[in-house]
């Protein structure tokens, strides 16, 4: 089987501009969707907690809310996670809370303590018991004073009811300490990647590759995280590795065409800087193709068994993919051209030791 | 011709046969355990009590296969939940004879139930992070700036004491944010005193301030003891945080320390963060007290505590002690395992300013008395140390004794539990649900096979014979960074197997690019031979480039992030380094069996090339 029965080159290049001003258009849509929207980043980045809880029948997310704005959390954020019976919460991080150390922990504990006052649809008749018992215990602030032989009660209830009442499954509490640095170390990270990389191709290739080849990749970074500002997606770390990972990825496909170059410029000595282009652009396409498909396969697969909780890294990465195959093609080969890549560049000539003397 | 020569089969067969090795215990599962360890510093675990262990399940007839003594305690496996249940009852009521004072916890555990063979070659399976089997994270930070406001307060109480003995006249010193600011009258007087405490307090830097009319001397702890102060105080965290999680009896708990302010805790299984958050309380107090000498010998139990002490030789003696406190501990600041001028073992301890103008003052009128410090427990308290007071001290002394450095070493822990350490606060928590956390593992491994299958059945109809061979190459990818996993005991993460997904997805490149070259090669004329290797060759310093790249983002990702992303990096570093071996190594090895011998190839399985 084969799918890319090309003769000819494709004039790639002829359509240069063209696909420019795409980038350009989509680069600039992106940025502006970033100032103006904002990425709605996780609690990872913002600190906060997030609570997930599971119903017996589908979450009563409106009732959830008038109850959160009763207590006073009018900014929480309800939603429904995976699928309709559980809910997740979004809470802001405490201000002014007391006793700071467990104030976060209690946020959640008097919130599911809370949502838990009224049994909810299809739970065990026993859970109401459960739940007042649980509610009495997280009532004491100071968890070294909660009593033992309560605590052993909960415990043993909770084990005999398992899978029968509203249950808290995650819990998660990220302190404004932790996720100031979390959101510089991301940043850091895609800083360094894209100078490593920069640096890597400039050792292998040439500085202009190096330069070409990031200017590409960054213009899908930034067009993924466009997509997550304009649809409100949340930000979270497993994304931003996904955007690492799409980065390192695709520059793939940038090495692959300037590797073709390379070669070309060696063997196609008479062939102008286009038509070198065009062929090794053609000549990799199917292999481009092929592999990306390969790989998107793979995140299809995550994207329809992984769950929720992988959902939008594998959006990232379809966007990132997606995105990938156009902009190392057709962003960084113009990109190569204009910035005037000779073949001196990259077959080496042997130098005259004369013409270094010493005039 | 292609033909590897034959260590390169032989590497790969071994490589292959570890990786095979290395993966197997991960699909042996978990066995039910009772895990039996120690609930107080001063009960010890060791052969004794597995011995003791293995006696009770005899008599009470409770099959067990298999048993184990690890640095957590013992371990015991069963065959089903049922019998574990049971033994756990039977081994607490054997054990804990008081059950308002259990010396032991029993908790149930799981085991990896892999063959004993493999354990000894330390075949285990990979560990699961928190997202996948349940349980509870804490990121604690210790307050530094409160442990070392402490300390200054302490070093405060110093400078007065020093500048006291020597007679040098001060008006006043006082803590001032991070600095201890010493005033005196006169500039000669200041300079007296320099010379003096720059001896006497070699933690501290010593800067001279103020003006001839209001000399000062300004005091900052140097860095070197700032740094030793701040490792103190997380081990001194560390240590009551692992005796807390003890209690608790969770099994495999993690405490390690992050960064240099910041202790990771995470509790697999436990599912009450409620219960959890028991940990971050002070686990002990300690009491220095006067023993009354007077009701030891008459045995009156008037007007004095009795508390129990253990000693060297196992038994339990009663040590009554008068009721009034003379230091708590509070005014401990460290206790450490050291020698004395005779080279005895011995514990030296040091107490802030305030303790050590009460033992001063204690020490002096009681000479050649006994002396005990009770560490108390859960509001039980025990006599760890009865000695002689034998001459007056102020805030460091040490405990001699027939003791051996082990004991010293002990001791010193015991003190240390009880002294107040730096306050924590959560500064992240996760919990996730046992339920949630299997679900976890099921939709990981179902987009890992389900795209693993729709690449392998592409891969073949798309280049036939070649496919087949990057398949293989591909599952043996799989296999050995499983096994590479499993050998560096990485946890894994529902972003790792997310990562292990994506490399599987990546990988399949080098194949691709392979394949491609081989078919561009024969369409351009070559012998099938020739673009076999033609194709493979032209490969590589492409396949190496690429993965470099994503190597970089991998890396970098690796030192930046944390958390459950830093199982994310780490799986995708190895399986860049695992998909390189594989798919340039192996599948040529596959192509080289199958294809490199024949003299006569005309034709190989890769595919439509003819269209040109």
């Amino acid at each position: 089987m084969e799918f890319f029965k090309i003769r000819r080159d494709i004039p790639f290049m002829r359509y240069a501009l063209t696909f420019n001003i795409i980038s350009a258009a989509t680069f600039l849509a992106a940025v502006i969707f970033l100032w103006a929207k904002g990425l709605n980043f996780s609690i990872e980045f913002t600190g906060g907690t997030v609570m997930e809880i599971r119903y017996h029948q589908a979450a009563d997310l409106e009732g959830i809310r008038t109850t959160l704005t009763g207590m006073g959390y009018a900014d929480a954020q309800v939603q429904n996670f995976g699928t309709s019976r559980d809910a997740l919460i979004r809470l802001p991080l405490a201000k002014g809370e007391a006793d700071v150390t467990r104030g976060s922990a209690r946020q959640s504990e008097r919130v599911f303590a809370e949502l838990t006052t009224k049994p909810a649809p299809g739970e065990a008749a026993n859970c109401a018991a459960m739940h007042a018992l649980y509610r009495e215990v997280v009532q004491i602030a100071d968890p070294d004073k909660r009593p033992k032989e309560k605590l052993d009660q909960l415990a043993q209830q909770r084990e005999t009811l398992k899978g029968q009442c509203t249950e808290l499954t995650r819990v998660e509490f990220v302190g404004p300490q932790v996720s100031g640095e979390l959101a510089w170390d991301g940043a850091l990270a895609l800083l360094c990647t894209a100078l490593g990389i920069v640096a890597y191709l400039a050792f292998r290739f040439e500085w202009k590759f190096g330069v070409a080849a990031i200017i590409a990749n960054l213009h899908d970074v930034v067009i993924i995280l466009g997509f997550f500002a304009l649809f409100h997606w949340e930000f979270s770390l497993p994304v931003l590795a996904a955007v690492l990972a799409v980065l390192g990825y695709s520059v793939n496909e940038s090495v692959v065409i300037a590797d073709r170059i390379r070669e070309n410029f060696r063997k196609m000595r008479k062939a102008s800087i286009t038509e070198i282009i065009d062929n090794a652009i053609t000549r990799t396409i199917s292999r481009t193709i092929i592999t990306h498909g390969c790989t998107q396969v793979m995140v299809l697969s995550m994207l329809l068994f992984g769950g929720a909780a992988l959902h939008y890294f594998a959006v990232a990465l379809t966007i990132g993919i997606l995105f990938g195959i156009y902009s190392s093609v057709l962003v960084m080969a113009p990109l190569v051209r204009w910035l005037r890549v000779k073949r001196e560049d990259l077959v080496k000539p042997i130098k005259d030791r004369k013409q270094e003397a010493v005039v | 011709m292609n033909r590897y020569p034959i260590w390169v089969y032989i590497t790969i067969a071994v490589a292959l046969v570890i990786g095979l090795l290395y993966t197997l215990p991960n699909f042996f599962g978990e066995s039910p355990s009772v895990q039996v360890s120690s609930s107080r510093a001063t009960v010890k675990v060791d052969t004794t009590t597995l011995a003791r262990v293995e006696e009770v399940l005899k008599k009470a007839n409770v099959p067990y296969t298999g048993i184990l003594l690890d640095p957590i305690g013992v371990k015991v496996r069963f065959a089903d939940p049922d019998t574990q249940l049971k033994a756990k009852d039977v081994i607490t009521q054997a054990l804990n004879t008081d059950p308002q004072n259990p010396a032991y916890v029993v908790a149930l555990n799981l085991l990896p139930s892999s063959p004993n063979w493999l354990t000894a070659i330390r075949a285990l399976p990979m560990y699961l992070g928190l997202d996948l089997r349940g349980g509870v994270h804490f990121l604690l930070q210790v307050d530094m700036k409160g442990a070392l406001t402490k300390r200054l307060d302490a070093f405060t109480g110093d400078i007065r004491t020093n500048l006291r003995d020597k007679g040098i006249r001060h008006s006043g010193v006082s803590r001032d944010g991070m600095t201890i600011v010493v005033r005196f009258r006169d500039t000669d007087t200041r300079e007296k005193a320099k010379r003096v405490l720059d001896d006497a307090l070699p933690d501290l830097a010593f800067v001279d301030a103020g003006d001839d009319r209001e000399p000062r001397l300004n005091a900052t702890i140097r860095p070197q003891a700032e740094k030793s102060i701040q490792e103190t105080a997380i081990k001194q965290n560390i240590g009551t945080l692992n005796k807390r999680v003890n209690e608790l009896g969770v099994a495999e708990p993690v405490i390690q320390q992050q960064g240099a302010d910041r202790i990771v805790v995470q509790l697999p299984g436990v599912q009450d963060p409620a219960r959890a958050k028991e940990i971050l309380g002070r686990t002990a107090t300690l009491e220095v007290r006067l023993v009354d000498e007077e009701a030891m010998r008459s045995g009156s139990r008037l007007n004095v505590d009795i508390f129990p002490e253990r000693r060297r030789d196992g038994t339990v003696s009663e040590a009554p002690t008068k009721r009034q406190v003379v230091v708590t501990g509070d005014h401990f600041i460290n206790a450490q395992a050291t020698f004395d001028d005779q080279q005895r073992p011995a514990v030296s301890v040091e107490l802030d300013a305030t303790g050590g103008r009460i033992m001063r003052e204690v020490t002096r009128e009681n000479l050649k008395h006994l002396m005990a410090i009770i560490l108390f427990e859960k509001g039980k308290g025990e006599a760890i140390s009865v000695a002689t007071i034998q001459g007056e001290f102020g805030s460091r002394f040490q405990i001699t004794g027939l003791f051996s450095p082990e004991e010293t070493n002990t001791l010193a822990l015991l003190i240390r539990a009880g002294s107040l350490a730096a306050p924590m606060e959560i500064v992240e928590e996760r919990t996730v649900g046992p339920s949630l956390g299997q679900e976890n593992i099921d939709k990981g491994f179902h987009s890992t096979v389900w795209g693993f299958t729709a690449i392998v059945a592409f891969m073949i109809v798309y280049y036939m014979m070649f496919g087949l061979f990057s398949s293989i190459a591909l599952a043996a990818n799989l296999l050995l960074l499983i096994a590479l996993l499993s050998m560096l005991q990485a946890t894994l993460t529902l972003p790792g197997i997310a990562a292990i997904a994506l490399t599987l997805g990546m990988a399949i490149d080098a194949n691709v690019l392979i394949n491609e070259r081989v078919r561009e090669e024969l369409r351009g004329g070559a012998t099938p031979q020739a673009a076999i290797h033609a194709g493979y060759e032209r490969a590589f310093g492409t396949i190496i480039d690429s993965n470099v790249t994503t190597l970089i983002a991998g890396v970098m990702l690796f030192l930046l992030g944390s958390g459950p992303v830093r199982g994310f990096a780490v799986v995708h570093c190895l399986g860049i380094l695992t998909s390189i071996f594989s798919a340039v190594v192996i599948s040529r090895a596959l192509v080289n069996l199958y294809y490199g011998t024949r003299r006569r190839l005309e034709k190989i399985a890769i595919g439509d090339t003819a269209w040109k």
